[in-house]
């Protein structure tokens, strides 16, 4: 059985190898959202994770706070927040030699002033005369930094820049664009299963079809449709319901051909033995779909939600672009645009845009995947 | 808009149609039955009470779209003047367009071959191993992400800082510990389609994965014992059995992302938004459709095209449906 194990071993290295390339992106994301912004710009987002030697520059206080002590004009301070947990090695005067002095060592500035520096950042700065400039002078510093994580950039992101009200923005986008396909699919679905009307296979045809048929076919007609509509009624173009009714269009086929698949499978007996004790078929509906068919909602909802989420293109088309109804990919879309640099913000604001969908992945697997593997066909 | 008027809204749309199927079948189910002796015409009424919202939203959404796009693309660019082929000669002769298409093939080649591919290949790996469904979870948890969100990612993965500071993206620190000189990895014209496509390909090969992962359940055990007492290796048993077995469920899977590849633009909206040759027909028509105030003649054109790559998908799936009809 040598053979055996070695082929098992390789192809848990190999499985490794694919596990650890695609978690890497996520999760470097991750940590970056937790990260300093100031470190963020500097460093690689894997050297967080250890205590890793930082180089950076300082200005001590200016003449403000100095004090008389001993014969010496002192300005005291500290170059670290409180708890940064950063332990200095070296630092310098000059950006020539920014590793010149010890902790221990009285570095002499030209104009013979002297600072003093502990390995915890605390400072002294003597001189015999008086400080007379409103800047303090720079010291450059080598320390270790322990991993530190903060939660600055959520308060930054969800606050400031707009991302909380997106998230608002896209629940009341994705909500209801899920609620109204499921209603409305559900009774469409069930006529085209259980009731017999004249065109019912030309519609089902209709249906197969408009599956794969590109939302892009669709644009530019709606959004006359809109404007047209908005023109003669005096309000606005672009609402959230109209977004819902865009969602609601290009779901419907997929929403409809996987509940008829799931309806299809249920037995015909119990519909009429529903029917012989004169049940109508709105009764059938209440009664006895809806109860059987919550696994299969649950799917179809859960990938419809995911899917309305997830869209840029019709919040981008059928929405403005203004704070009250910007969506969170198209905000991210924005800040990618104006605030490329700013990594805290696009990490942190990507994260925030993802909970909802990894909480659904994480709680509700089960379901997402079954609703994919039944045939998640979508134009 | 206020939170308050949005959640007011939100309940109110959601209440709307659960009003109208309720109340419609109140009203059929107390008076029906009196006032419409016969029962077949209460079940005509009953159909249309079913069926007419969705239809209509099917017709509105769908059906009206697709023959006005059609109408639009032999009109200029307000829709009012009929000009023939005119925007199909333009199509022709445009570079951006040419590039556009090319791109779109390329990616059409690359990303569904490559994502069925690492799907069949991990979804058989992970099968035989006990941590395979925690690896399995961990591959398919891109495809809960937004494209934008990925976008995001990859970008950061991508970051390009001058040869002189610190690379904070992983790429260009890697090929830097390496020795060799950071790149703008996204602006380099031809190789940045294949980064952008790496994007897609980590999203989908999730969906590929679970795909499989259910239909690799379907080949029989025996088989595979057989073979492997037979002296097959892992690999054989993978080429001669498994790939042969799953023949159908790779073609499935394989026309699957093609539809969504045909249609991306999320991603490189996001990322290069068509910039250094990266353009995609969807974006190129997007574009289009508010360039210069919006030009629908052309955005048509552009649509029709994507509807071209996805006609052949569209008559096999209605072929199939005709066939399982007869049964």
């Amino acid at each position: 059985m040598k053979k055996f194990s070695i082929s098992s071993i390789l192809s848990q290295l190999l499985l490794l190898f694919f596990v650890i390339i695609w978690i890497i992106p996520t999760f470097g994301l991750f940590i970056s959202s937790l990260r300093d912004k100031d470190l963020l710009a500097i460093s690689g987002w894997w050297t967080s994770l250890t205590t890793t030697e930082v180089n950076e520059i300082y200005r001590m206080s200016g003449m403000e706070s100095q004090i008389e002590e001993d014969g010496y004009f002192k300005i005291k301070g500290k170059l670290f927040e409180d708890n940064s947990g950063k332990k200095i090695n070296s630092f310098g005067i000059t950006s020539k030699k920014i590793n010149e002095f010890n902790i221990g060592d009285v570095a002499i500035f030209k104009d013979e002033s002297e600072v003093l520096l502990d390995e915890n950042g605390n400072y002294e700065w003597r001189s015999r005369t008086e400080f007379k400039k409103k800047k303090g002078k720079r010291l450059f510093t080598t320390s270790l930094s322990p991993p530190t994580f903060t939660f600055e950039n959520y308060k930054e992101v969800l606050f400031k820049e707009g991302i909380g009200r997106a998230f608002i923005n896209t629940m009341a986008v994705a909500l209801p664009s899920t609620l109204i396909p499921l209603i409305i699919c559900s009774f469409f679905a069930y006529s085209l299963t259980w009731m017999k009307f004249y065109g019912r296979d030309t519609l089902l045809a209709i249906i197969i079809a408009s599956l794969v048929v590109p939302l892009q076919m669709s644009l530019i007609p709606i959004l006359t449709i809109y404007n047209d509509f908005g023109a003669l009624f005096g309000v606005a173009a672009k609402s959230y319901p109209g977004v819902w009714m865009a969602h609601t269009g290009f779901g419907l086929a997929s929403t409809t051909f996987l509940l008829r698949n799931f309806l299809k499978s249920l037995p015909n007996e119990m519909m009429e033995a529903a029917k012989v004790d004169g049940a109508s078929h709105y009764d059938i509906f209440l009664r006895i779909i809806i109860p059987l068919s919550i696994p299969a909602f649950a799917s179809i909802f859960i990938l419809q939600f995911l899917w309305c989420w997830n869209d840029l293109l019709v919040g981008l088309v059928f929405l403005d672009q203004v704070p009250s109804e910007i969506i969170l990919t198209a905000k991210l879309k924005e800040l990618l645009g104006s605030r490329g640099e700013n990594w805290e913000i696009l990490t942190t604001g990507a994260f925030v845009s993802m909970t909802v969908p990894l909480f659904i992945f994480f709680a509700l697997q089960r379901y997402f995947i079954r609703g994919l593997v039944a045939g998640s066909v979508k134009g | 808009m206020t939170i308050l008027n949005l959640v007011f809204i939100v309940f109110l749309g959601i209440l709307f149609f659960i009003a109208y199927f309720h109340i419609s079948n109140y009203i059929l189910d107390t008076y029906g039955n009196k006032t419409l002796k016969r029962h077949n015409f209460e079940n005509s009424i009953r159909v249309i009470v079913f069926i007419t919202p969705a239809f209509i939203v099917l017709f509105i959404f769908i059906l009206y779209p697709v023959f006005e796009t059609i109408r639009l693309s032999f009109y200029d660019k307000f829709g009012r003047e009929f000009v023939g082929l005119y925007n199909y000669k333009w199509a022709i002769n445009d570079p951006e367009f040419r590039r556009s298409i090319l791109n779109n093939l390329v990616w059409l080649l690359v990303v569904p071959t490559l994502s069925t591919f690492f799907g069949l290949v991990i979804a058989n790996l992970a099968d035989r191993i006990w941590w395979g469904s925690i690896a399995k979870s961990i591959i398919f948890m891109p495809m809960a992400i937004s494209f934008v969100g990925a976008g995001v990612i990859w970008k950061f993965i991508y970051e390009y800082r001058g040869p002189d500071n610190t690379q904070i993206g992983l790429l260009n620190a890697f090929i830097v510990s390496l020795g060799y000189e950071p790149q703008a990895w996204l602006t380099i014209p031809m190789w940045n389609n294949f980064f952008l496509m790496a994007i897609m390909i980590w999203i989908q090969t999730g969906l590929a994965l679970v795909i499989f992962s259910a239909a690799l359940r379907s080949v029989p055990k025996e088989m595979l014992e057989a073979a492997r007492i037979d002296g097959a290796s892992e690999l054989k048993i993978f080429f001669s059995i498994i790939i042969p077995y799953l023949e159908q469920t790779i073609l499935v899977i394989w026309t699957l992302i093609t539809i969504i590849v045909l249609r991306i633009f999320d991603i490189i909206f996001a990322m290069t938004n068509g910039e250094w040759q990266t353009g995609v027909l969807a974006n190129l028509m997007y574009d289009w459709m508010f360039r210069g105030g919006g030009d629908s003649g052309r955005g048509s054109v552009l649509a029709i095209v994507i509807m071209i790559g996805v006609i052949p998908i569209l008559a096999w799936n209605l072929y199939k449906h005709r066939e399982e009809q007869k049964i």
